[in-house]
C-alpha cells in the first residue's frame, strides 16, 4: 500500500505544479485531513434517511421501506449504506437533515455552482480553494477535473487513474436512447452496453445494477495519498447518478452502494490517518417531497448531508426536522430547508481545521448571520 | 445560423473550433483554403535527412524498445500533425491531406519507416492535394517512406549488374499496389505480367541511407534493362521509363474514376451515386488530374450538403470534440496516444489499403461504447463552461431538439456535455 501510495503522490502532485505547496506542509495543525465529496444530480435525501417517524411520510411517498437501518427510532438510513451505518454504530457517522444551501435554484447546473462557490451565486472560485489558502497545505481533486469546489487562486494537485471514466448507468442509458434511431451507432451502442455487461433492464432503470463507475477504487487512492505524509491534507471527490426522475427505487442503489463502498475503501486506505479525519458529503439539493407519475422525484430543496470521519461526534442525527404534514412542505411540494449548508462547512473548518471567524467570512462571502455548528467533530 | 455554414465545417472541415467565425460564403471559404498552403507548425520540422539520419543510427546502434531515434521523431512530429489539426484555419486542406495520405497509406506497422512518416505527409502529399494528381503519385513512389514501406529500395532488375550476382532480386510489392490501390485499380483489367513489367520499371529506385546526400536515389546498377511492355505501350529503360509509366497511369481514365469513388465515398456518402462519381471523374480528366478541381466538385455536389451521412472515424471524432472544446495547448489530451485506444493508431493502418471508409467499419460495438467513455472522460474538463452553448456553438441548427432536451435535465454539465459529444449528429458529419 505505501509503494502504491507513494507513486499516486508522485503521480498526481508533480501532474500539477505542486512547488510552492510543499513548502507549506507543517503548516496543518495536527494533521487533519478534511474531505469533500460532491454529490451531481441531487441525492433525494428522503430516500437516503428515512423520516420514517413522521405521520405524513407515508401520504407522500407510501409505506416506508423494509429493511432500513436504524438511526435512533425516526429515521432509518437506506439498505444499501450498510458501511455508513456501521460507521454510524461507532459513532463516526452524523448525518443532517433538511439541510440546504442558500438558494432557491431547481436547476443542477447554477445550484452546483452555488453548492461548490459556497454563495447564492456563482463566484471564481470555490470555497473549499478558498479553505486551501487559509489553510496553506497541499490539496488535491481526486477524478479527472478540478470541480469549481477547488478551482482558484490556490494551486491544486489533480490525480485520476489512467484509462477511460466510464459514466454511470443511467448515463449509459441516456446516451443509448437518445441515439437508438441511428441505425449505424444505435445498435452498435445496444450491442456495446450489453457486450459490457448491462442488461437492457438495468438500461431502462428496471433493476438494481451494480455501478460499475469505479468510485471506491478511487476513493481508495485518495485514502491511501491523504495517508502519505507528503501527501494532501484537502481533497475533492465527485460522484454522479443522482439525478432519479423515474423508477427512484432502482436507479438509487447503485450510486447508494458506490457511495457506502467509497467511503468504506476511503477509510480503510487512510488508515491510522481516519482518526484525523472529516468528511463532508454533500449535494446540490433535495428532491420532491412527493413521489411523481413515474416512480420517481424532480429537482426540490432541502435534503440530506453526511458528515463522517474518526473525528466526527457522530452516532446521532442532526436536524431541525421541518414535518412532512399539510402545510409544512417548502412551496408545497420540497422538504423545508431548516439547516443552512454553510453552518455545518463552518462548523468543520472551525472545529476541524481551526480557523477562525475571519478567514470563515472570506471563505463564505456574506455568511456573517450564518452561525458555524457547533461539536461536529 | 445558417445549416450550410456549420455543416461546411462538419463535412469538409474538422468541426467549428470554439468559437471560430462562421463561413458567410461556405463553398467560397471552402475553395480558398485550396490556395494558400497551411502547413503545421513543427519544430523540427519533418524532413526525408533527419528521419534518414535517425533511421541510420537506429540501425547502428540498435536501441532497446523506446530509445529509437526514429520513434522519438515521429512522437514528436505526429503530436505536431495532430496539434495542427486542432487549430488549423484550413481544415479542410487538412481534410484533404487526410484523405490523400490515406489513400497512399505508409504504416508504422511495416518496414523502417517510422522517422520519414510525418516527412511523407510534408514533402509527397501537403504539396500537391492543391496540385496535380501525377505530381503527387510520382513525389509518393519516390518517398522514402514508401520506398521503405513497400520494400522497393532492395528491388533489383534480374538483368541489372547488381542482379547479377544472383543474391537479390524483383520486388513486387510496391507496382502491385501502384495498380491495385493508388491508381487504375484492378477495374482497368491489368494483369500479373503488367504488375512484374512496372516492377522491373521500378527497379533501381531507392533511398540513400549511409551516404550522402540522403533520400531517393536512382540505382543503375540494379535497373532491369531494356524496354519494357507495360499495359499496351512500350516504356524506354532508365528512370525516365518509370517516370512515364507514373505519368501514364495518374491519366488513366481508370484511375480518374477510381480517384472520384474514392472522393465521393468519403466525402459524401458510403455508397456514393454514379452521377456525383461522374461529376468528379470529369472534372479530373478534363483538367488531367488537377485535384484543386476535384475537390472543387465536390463541394459543388448538391448532395455533398446533405447532413450526417457519414460517420465520424475515431480520429475525426476526437480532433471535432477537442476543438469543439478549444481548451488550452497545455489541457489538450494526448491524441497521439488516444487515437490508438480508440482503434486508429496515427498513420498506423493495418494494410496498405489504409483505413476503412465506409460507418459500418468503425461502429463496432465495443469500439463505440469506448467513444462514450472517453467522452465522459474528456467532458471532466468542461469545467464552469454552459455545455448548451458549447452545443449551440458546435451543431448550431444540427442539435436535434431532444439532445438538446437530454441536456438540459442532465444531472450535471459534464453529463450534458456527454451527451453532446455522443450523438449521433455530432459523432457523423
Amino acid at each position: 500500500m505505501m509503494k502504491f501510495s507513494r507513486r499516486a503522490t508522485l503521480l498526481g502532485l508533480t501532474a500539477t505544479a505542486m512547488g510552492p505547496m510543499s513548502l507549506a506542509l507543517a503548516a496543518v495543525p495536527g494533521d487533519k485531513r478534511f474531505i469533500v465529496v460532491v454529490l451531481r444530480g441531487a441525492m433525494d435525501g428522503m430516500a437516503a434517511v428515512v423520516p420514517h417517524g413522521d405521520p405524513g411520510l407515508s401520504a407522500l411517498r407510501g409505506a416506508a421501506p423494509q429493511g432500513l437501518l436504524d438511526l435512533g427510532g425516526f429515521y432509518g438510513l437506506h439498505p444499501a449504506l450498510a458501511g455508513l451505518h456501521e460507521f454510524y454504530r461507532s459513532g463516526e457517522l452524523l448525518p443532517v437533515h433538511a439541510i440546504a444551501g442558500p438558494y432557491r435554484v431547481r436547476s443542477h447546473f447554477e445550484a452546483q455552482d452555488f453548492l461548490e462557490s459556497g454563495a447564492d451565486h456563482r463566484m471564481t472560485s470555490g470555497w473549499l480553494n478558498r479553505t486551501v489558502a487559509a489553510m496553506a497545505c497541499p490539496a488535491m481533486a481526486v477524478g479527472v477535473s478540478v470541480p469549481l469546489l477547488l478551482r482558484g487562486p490556490s494551486q491544486i494537485a489533480n490525480w485520476a487513474p489512467h484509462g477511460m471514466a466510464e459514466p454511470a448507468p443511467d448515463l449509459y442509458a441516456a446516451i443509448a436512447a437518445l441515439n437508438q434511431g441511428d441505425r449505424v451507432i444505435g445498435p452498435a451502442i445496444a450491442a456495446g452496453l450489453k457486450e459490457r455487461g448491462f442488461s437492457a433492464r438495468a438500461l431502462m432503470g428496471k433493476t438494481e445494477e451494480t455501478n460499475r463507475n469505479a468510485f471506491p477504487a478511487l476513493a481508495a487512492s485518495a485514502g491511501a495519498m491523504l495517508a502519505a505524509p507528503d501527501g494532501p491534507r484537502i481533497a475533492a471527490m465527485e460522484l454522479g447518478g443522482w439525478d432519479t426522475h423515474t423508477a427512484q427505487a432502482n436507479r438509487l442503489v447503485g450510486p447508494l452502494k458506490q457511495l457506502d463502498a467509497g467511503m468504506v475503501a476511503l477509510k480503510t486506505a487512510l488508515g491510522p490517518a481516519w482518526k484525523q479525519t472529516a468528511v463532508l458529503i454533500m449535494t446540490e439539493f433535495g428532491r420532491t417531497a412527493r413521489i411523481n407519475g413515474t416512480g420517481g422525484t424532480d429537482h426540490g430543496t432541502g435534503g440530506v448531508a453526511f458528515v463522517l470521519g474518526g473525528a466526527v461526534k457522530g452516532g446521532r442525527i442532526l436536524a431541525d426536522w421541518p414535518g412532512l404534514g399539510a402545510g409544512k412542505l417548502f412551496e408545497n411540494r420540497d422538504l423545508a430547508p431548516t439547516t443552512d449548508l454553510r453552518s455545518v462547512a463552518k462548523g468543520l473548518l472551525a472545529g476541524h481545521l481551526g480557523l477562525g471567524s475571519a478567514a470563515l467570512e472570506q471563505i463564505f462571502p456574506a455568511s456573517a448571520g450564518v452561525t458555524a455548528a457547533k461539536g461536529l467533530v | 445560423m445558417d445549416t450550410r455554414s456549420i455543416h461546411a465545417l462538419i463535412r469538409f472541415g474538422l468541426g467549428r473550433r470554439g468559437t471560430e467565425q462562421l463561413p458567410a460564403d461556405p463553398g467560397t471559404w471552402l475553395l480558398s483554403q485550396l490556395r494558400a498552403a497551411d502547413p503545421p507548425r513543427i519544430d523540427p520540422f519533418p524532413s526525408t535527412a533527419s528521419g534518414l539520419a535517425a533511421l541510420r543510427d537506429d540501425r547502428a546502434n540498435k536501441p532497446m524498445p523506446g530509445q529509437s531515434k526514429a520513434r522519438a521523431l515521429f512522437v514528436a512530429q505526429a503530436a505536431g500533425e495532430l496539434g495542427h489539426a486542432l487549430t488549423t484555419a484550413a481544415p479542410f486542406q487538412e481534410r484533404l491531406v487526410w484523405f490523400w495520405t490515406n489513400h497512399f497509406t505508409v504504416s508504422l506497422r511495416r518496414g523502417e519507416c517510422t522517422g520519414v512518416a510525418c516527412a511523407f505527409i510534408e514533402e509527397a502529399i501537403r504539396p500537391h492535394v492543391a496540385g496535380r494528381f501525377s505530381d503527387m503519385l510520382l513525389a509518393v513512389m519516390r518517398h522514402p517512406a514508401m520506398l521503405l514501406y513497400l520494400d522497393n529500395g532492395r528491388s533489383v532488375g534480374p538483368n541489372s549488374l547488381a542482379g547479377e550476382n544472383g543474391k537479390r532480386g524483383l520486388n513486387e510489392n510496391l507496382a502491385r499496389e501502384c495498380l491495385e490501390l493508388h491508381t487504375v485499380s484492378p477495374a482497368a483489367g491489368y494483369t500479373q505480367d503488367d504488375v512484374t513489367a512496372l516492377a522491373r520499371i521500378l527497379t533501381g529506385w531507392s533511398i540513400e541511407i549511409q551516404g550522402e546526400p540522403q533520400g531517393f536515389v536512382f540505382r543503375p546498377r540494379a535497373h532491369e534493362p531494356g524496354e519494357h511492355r507495360f499495359m499496351g505501350h512500350t516504356v524506354p529503360p532508365g528512370e525516365e521509363g518509370g517516370i512515364a509509366a507514373l505519368q501514364f497511369l495518374a491519366n488513366h481514365p481508370a484511375t480518374h474514376r477510381f480517384l472520384a469513388t474514392k472522393l465521393v465515398r468519403h466525402f459524401v456518402a458510403d455508397e456514393p451515386a454514379s452521377a456525383d462519381i461522374r461529376r468528379v471523374e470529369a472534372a479530373l480528366r478534363d483538367t488531367k488530374g488537377d485535384l484543386a478541381a476535384a475537390a472543387g466538385a465536390l463541394v459543388g455536389l448538391e448532395s455533398a450538403w446533405q447532413p450526417g451521412t457519414k460517420l465520424r472515424t475515431p480520429r475525426e471524432f476526437v480532433i471535432a470534440a477537442i476543438r469543439s472544446l478549444d481548451p488550452p495547448e497545455d489541457r489538450r489530451p494526448n491524441t497521439l496516444g488516444l487515437l490508438g485506444a480508440l482503434g486508429e493508431p496515427f498513420m498506423a493502418a493495418p494494410a496498405p489499403n489504409g483505413w476503412p471508409d465506409k460507418a459500418a467499419d468503425w461502429a463496432a460495438p465495443e469500439a463505440m461504447i469506448r467513444r462514450i467513455d472517453w467522452a465522459n472522460g474528456f467532458a471532466g474538463r468542461l469545467g464552469a463552461r454552459d455545455p448548451v452553448e458549447i452545443a449551440d456553438l458546435t451543431l448550431g441548427p444540427l442539435l436535434r431538439p431532444a439532445t438538446l432536451d437530454a441536456m438540459r435535465r442532465a444531472g450535471s454539465r459534464r453529463d450534458a456535455f456527454t451527451l453532446m459529444l455522443t450523438s449521433a449528429e455530432f459523432q457523423r458529419r
